[in-house]
């Protein structure tokens, strides 16, 4: 590692690993096809890939070249589901190093499942895009993101101490008491969501404190959509220099792509990760630069060889060369979802796992609407639950216990806490056929 | 004995009182006393009307969630200690008082208050053996103008 590590200093661009990420692009997709073909491979010890490509007669030797991924099945969060929970494991289960999970449609997480070599090539990942945007061995990063079944804690925990760097594993939370240790320990660089960025330029004002004499002067910020209103918003509140970066736990969490300091877009981790831009609808290609779904190969994943997975994230791909020098195609910021699910607070929640959550407590439902809003810098969902002769009592502990007890089904559910509003009946809106179930305020994209 | 009162669930905005009242008052229906428990997103309004039944149908066919429970009403002494008085016998009996409020009017020396007990049945019975004058509803009624 000292070998790459070396090519940090005395350039213009510092990078974690020069070579990958500035190779020729014929050498990296010569790498990628081998590594496509080693993974469709990998994919027939899995069950669930064995039959479909036996049946369409698909092996390695079906891929000749990039554009054959095109032959091979996707995998959706439905069909990670029906595998629930590691039924998608290319490995024996003692192999797994460890044990993440993401939000699943309903109420049981989706888990994924990591080697030891899945869990160096993670943090490598998440090293380049620290060093992309200005980590430095020296310093000293501290991390408020939530720590646990969540990618984003631990990612970039690893990722800051493959750097070199310090880091401060404060997670996430208590805002006073992250300003408190930032003003003992002087980090140079916070890992957090957008939103709780400027949570904490407020609650540092809050404190008497001038948030742009803070120590920080770089941020790394994922885990939920942002627009470039807000970075330049957390840029100027708390003077530091924002970047973005971007990852999904069903692929490996972040450290799919990140910024370099020219900011045109996330350099993606090729040699990795495969990328494709289809139009939702038509599954085909959209021309470069049009917005349309990501769908990610991954290539170099032991424990869960994902195939195509489709992220219903909407994004745009660039070739254009980029002033850092790196190689690498970029993607846009995401600007959308094919699907209906939400990021709150950084947890993503769909609105099936609230009406699981209604469904749990007798008389909740149908009536029911979810509002998210972000009244100053965090986001804030109000589930509204029309009364009905079932769920009223004229007691109100009984009715505050009622709010309560779906407030905690929620969290349990959902993993977030909800405002629970009940309104009178009649009053949420009715819809023939789909209903509209949710209400969502935040203005997220560009 | 047990006086009939219904409740009505409001949103906690404003304005939102005064439609259930009017409607009961189109309909001619008097109201003896109301009150309000709210919390800032929501209220519940408790009514004790002369005609409940036709007040309960009004409602409901506007378009509210009545909820029809039984109270008890009970003359206390309007002076200090009247109250506690009351308070102490359901104590020491081991009655449960979901809520209380008190009566609109007053009668004479007496105030009436408004009790909701997990078992009205067993107040009843204690509160009388007490000395205490439980108000049924047509004695109410009577002196309501
Ligand atoms: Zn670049």
């Amino acid at each position: 590692m000292m070998s790459v590590n070396s090519t940090m200093t005395n350039q213009a661009h510092p990078m974690w690993d020069r070579a990958a990420e500035t190779m020729p692009r014929a050498e990296r997709e010569a790498l990628q096809l081998e590594r496509l073909r080693a993974q469709v491979e990998r994919a027939r010890r899995v069950p669930f890939y064995r039959d479909i490509l036996n049946h369409r007669e698909l092996g390695p030797h079906s891929i000749r070249s990039l554009d054959d991924v095109r032959r091979l099945p996707f995998t959706t969060k439905d069909d990670m589901r029906r595998q629930h929970p590691l039924g998608l494991l290319a490995v024996p289960r003692k192999e797994l190093a460890r044990i993440h999970g993401s939000s699943g449609t309903t109420g049981k997480p989706t888990f994924v499942g990591y080697t030891a070599n899945d869990l160096q090539t993670w943090s490598d990942l998440c090293a380049r895009f620290l060093v992309a945007g200005g980590l430095r061995p020296e310093h000293t990063a501290q991390v408020a993101f939530g720590y646990g079944l969540f990618t984003g804690g631990f990612g970039l925990h690893y990722g800051i101490e493959k750097v070199g760097a310090a880091v401060i594993p404060v997670a996430a939370g208590n805002t006073r008491r992250q300003l408190e240790i930032m003003r003992d320990l002087d980090p140079e660089v916070l890992i957090c969501t957008p939103s709780y960025a400027l949570t904490i330029a407020d609650t540092a004002r809050e404190m008497g404190l001038e948030p742009r004499a803070l120590p920080i002067r770089i941020g790394h910020f994922g885990g939920e959509p942002w627009t470039e209103d807000m970075r330049r918003e957390i840029e100027e509140q708390l003077d530091i220099q924002a970047f973005n970066n971007y990852g999904l736990s069903e692929i490996i969490g972040p450290g799919v792509s990140g910024e370099c300091q020219a900011r045109t877009g996330m350099h993606i981790q090729e040699d990795h990760f495969l990328v494709e831009c289809l139009d939702p609808e038509t599954l085909e290609p959209v021309p470069e630069g049009e917005p349309g779904e990501l769908v990610i190969t991954a290539l170099t994943r032991e424990a869960m060889p994902m195939i195509r997975y489709r992220t219903r994230d909407i994004a745009r791909l660039y070739r254009d060369p980029c002033p850092c020098g790196r190689t690498t195609m970029r993607m846009s910021r995401v600007t959308g979802r094919t699907d209906d699910m939400l990021i709150i607070r950084g947890v993503n929640v769909f609105p099936s796992q609230i009406e699981e959550a209604l469904l749990r407590v007798e008389g909740t439902t149908p009536h029911y609407l979810i509002e998210v809003s972000r009244p100053g810098t965090l986001d804030e969902v109000h589930v509204k639950v029309e009364i009905h002769p079932e769920i009223f009592s004229d007691r109100m502990d009984r009715m505050q216990a009622l709010c309560e007890r779906i407030s905690r089904e929620i969290q349990t559910v959902a993993g977030i806490r909800a405002h629970v509003d009940l309104v009178e009946p009649r009053s949420i809106e009715r819809f023939v056929g789909k209903a509209k179930r949710v209400l969502d305020k935040r203005g997220l994209t560009d | 004995m047990k006086l009939q009162q219904l409740s009505l669930f409001l949103e906690n905005r404003p304005g939102r009182l005064e439609a259930p009242l009017s409607a009961i008052a189109a309909e001619g229906i008097n109201i003896l006393t109301l009150s309000l428990a709210d919390t800032a997103q929501f209220g519940i309004l408790r009514l004790i009307v002369r005609d409940w039944e036709k007040a309960k149908r009004v409602l409901e066919q506007a378009g509210w969630v009545v909820n029809l429970t039984e109270v008890v009403a009970v003359d206390v002494l309007d002076r200090p200690g009247g109250l506690a008085e009351a308070l102490r016998i359901l104590e020491d009996a081991d009655l449960n008082i979901e809520y209380m409020y008190a009566f609109s009017l007053r009668r004479g020396d007496k105030a009436i208050l408004i009790f909701r007990f997990e078992d009205p049945d067993r107040a009843i019975q204690v509160l009388t053996e007490k000395g205490l004058h439980v108000v049924d509803g047509e004695e109410l009624m009577s002196f309501v103008p």
